[in-house]
């Protein structure tokens, strides 16, 4: 198991660093850079000159890269141009903001997703399979930023039950706080719900047709008991495979639900970035949501070979 | 003779698939009593296994269906019962061993978890009466070492093994009746002999009814006190098992036992292999006579219009019966003149 470990940790070191000469090759393809977005309208060549010299941007690509690199190697991520701020202070201000609405976020397609994908797959063609069917295809349909309009216009002005916008930290106030994210956490939820619930069906179709499932019901065990004790746990690795996957899409920022809601986390944060051309934060936060992902998929690959104990010595 | 056990009348299933119903099993009727050894041969889709898995209500509805019959064990009609009493039957009074141990353990529950469930179920052990009646149950199918393998799980086990752990959980309840679905199938020939050698000893030691299902002729001879030979959902012979294989009156058995390779005569004694011609038929639409007719030489126009009644052979012993209209001895015996 520790092996196991190492050895995708070791892996995790060379996709972070290509991942890194991606992004940052990708920015030059932008026009312009940070010296112009600065500058304005008025854009001053002498100005330009004098900030491109200020911050290296005149050096070659892979000057600039080391420059970077080395930065990120000593634990400094770089400054924000635009904002005069060091990136890790602004990843770490909003980066508990965006954790906490992927984990809202998730856990509502948990709820949702798993257990209509198990109910759909035991009731295969019957009423309550087509039922699931239809929510998950209306769930996969709707535009998030549309489904998040509406909600607003029924919860908010309408009932004015939940607030429209805004976020409150939850050491300032827990209950304001949940109230604020519950929207968007279930806008979020709702469409990876609708794909979790494919996942489900279609894992749980496949082991419920398996013959230790048959042995299982030949020795009386109760179909509660099949279905939650012998079929969910095998099928368990590709929804946590899917979840991981989701989760890290989640904490890269949901940008539309962000904007809509006015949720400051990374979405925001990273779109501002990139019409600023502040690549040092759009590299930060990309970097940061890479070592996420890996963290979850290992976590996630722990998490199947918990389920399946034929895995665990891989 | 002893009490009837197992009394199948008239049972009938069909699946229904896109290009129409398939009739799997086309009125099976037979009776096992207590402590018999019944194997029940035939080819893939002869409703060998799906007419003991209907019973029981194992098999996936929809798509099947149980068109008709009735199964009396021990008196109660098992079709009749509601699925919360079938339950309670399976695993306990009749248990199970399955085709292919390697996908029938769940790979992802220890072996002592999967024991111990038809404990729990249908004896109402506590969980640690039920593990230690575990370990004595892997004693019992002769797994070495068996307190230290309870934790292991299936992948730690080779074939044989597993297949002697299914043979524990069939046999966890004391059962009644042990249905054996293609046991020894998936398992190499050294490995078939000892689970076959097994199942005897633990025959003789616990005494229950066995229904053995193989498409192995040799292997039903070995452990069987009767033969049934299955075709297209129905018997088409049946009888004490030395009698089934000296004397066989239906062309399918005959051809069955030919396909057999015989190594007793020496060089001499080999020949070619035998092999019936054709395959078997379309079961969305089965034929209205002898479903074996359309492959037998032997087939003589009644046999194509008219399904024969499965009855007393002529001059055999006593309890061997056969779906024949013709006399399968007799021409054979022309066939010998010429």
């Amino acid at each position: 198991m520790l092996r196991f470990l190492a050895r995708r940790l070791a892996l995790a070191v060379p996709t972070l660093i290509l991942a890194s000469m991606i992004i940052f090759a990708l920015q030059q393809l932008l026009p312009g850079d940070v010296a112009t977005a600065l500058t304005g309208e008025e854009r001053d060549p002498q100005v330009i000159a004098f900030i491109r010299q200020k911050y290296h941007l005149d050096a070659p690509l892979p000057v600039r890269y080391a420059y970077w690199a080395g930065g990120v190697l000593r634990g400094d991520l770089g400054e924000s141009i635009r904002l005069q701020k060091p990136v890790s202070e602004l990843i770490v201000e909003k980066l508990p903001v965006t954790l906490e609405l992927a984990c809202l976020a998730m856990l509502v397609a948990l709820a949702i997703g798993v257990p209509m994908g198990v109910l759909s797959a035991v009731k295969r063609g019957q009423a309550a399979d087509t039922i699931a069917n239809g929510v998950a295809l209306w769930g996969l349909s709707v535009p998030n930023f549309w489904l998040g309009i509406l909600l607003i216009l029924l919860f908010s002005v309408q009932l004015g039950w939940l607030p429209a916008s805004g976020y409150v930290s939850p050491f300032e106030s827990l209950s304001d706080n949940l109230a604020a994210m519950v929207m968007p956490a279930f806008v979020l939820g709702n469409a990876i719900a609708a794909v979790m619930m494919r996942h489900t069906r279609a894992a749980m179709l496949g082991v419920l047709g398996s013959d230790y499932v048959r042995t299982a019901r030949a020795k009386g065990v109760s179909p509660m008991r099949v279905t939650l004790r012998h079929a969910l746990p095998n099928a368990a690795i590709p929804i946590i495979t899917l979840g991981a996957l989701e989760f890290g899409q989640l904490l890269s920022g949901a940008v539309l639900t962000e904007q809509v809601f006015s949720v400051p986390g990374f979405g925001k944060l990273m779109v501002d970035a990139v019409f600023n051309r502040d690549f040092a934060t759009v590299q930060g936060v990309v970097i940061c949501t890479a070592a996420t992902y890996i963290a979850l998929n290992l976590a996630a690959d722990l998490l199947s070979a918990a389920v399946n104990p034929k895995l665990r010595r891989a | 003779m002893k009490k009837p056990l197992l009394d199948v009348r008239d049972l009938a299933v069909a699946f229904d698939t896109d290009g129409g119903a398939v009739h799997a099993v086309n009125g099976v009727s037979y009776t096992l009593h207590e402590g018999e050894t019944l194997g029940i041969v035939g080819e893939s889709g002869s409703g060998k296994s799906v007419h003991v898995l209907a019973m029981l209500g194992l098999i996936p509805r929809p798509p099947g269906r149980i068109t008709g019959g009735q199964v009396l064990f021990e008196g109660r009609d098992l079709l009749a019962l509601k699925e919360r009493d079938l339950r309670k039957i399976r695993g306990g009074a009749i248990g199970f061993v399955f085709q292919d141990p390697m996908s029938s353990l769940n790979p992802g529950m220890t072996v002592a978890a999967q024991i111990v469930e038809p404990l729990r179920i249908h004896l109402g052990l506590d969980a640690r009466a039920a593990r230690a009646r575990a370990k004595d149950l892997l004693d019992l199918v002769r797994i070495p070492n068996a307190g230290a393998r309870l934790d292991q799980y299936p992948h730690e086990f080779s074939g044989g093994q597993r297949q002697r752990v299914m043979i524990a959980i069939g046999l966890s309840c004391r059962p009644k009746l042990l249905i054996a679905d293609e046991a020894t199938t998936a398992l190499d020939v050294t490995v078939q002999a000892e689970i076959v050698a097994l199942v005897q000893e633990l025959k003789r030691e616990l005494g229950m009814a066995i229904i053995w299902i193989t498409h192995d002729l040799g292997v039903v001879a070995g452990i069987s006190d009767t033969v049934q030979v299955m075709y297209a959902g129905r018997i088409l012979e049946r009888g004490p098992v030395d009698d089934i294989f000296s004397d066989p009156r239906n062309a399918y058995t005959l051809g069955l036992l030919r396909s057999l390779p015989d190594l007793s005569g020496g060089r001499a004694g080999r020949r070619r292999l035998h092999q019936i011609e054709g395959a078997p038929p379309d079961m969305r639409h089965p034929p209205p006579g002898d479903p074996f007719a359309p492959r037998n030489a032997f087939a003589t126009p009644r046999c194509r219009a008219e399904m024969p009644p499965l009855v007393q052979a002529p001059g055999a012993a006593p309890g061997h019966l056969v779906a024949a209209w013709y006399d399968l001895p007799k021409l054979l015996a022309a066939e010998a003149a010429r």
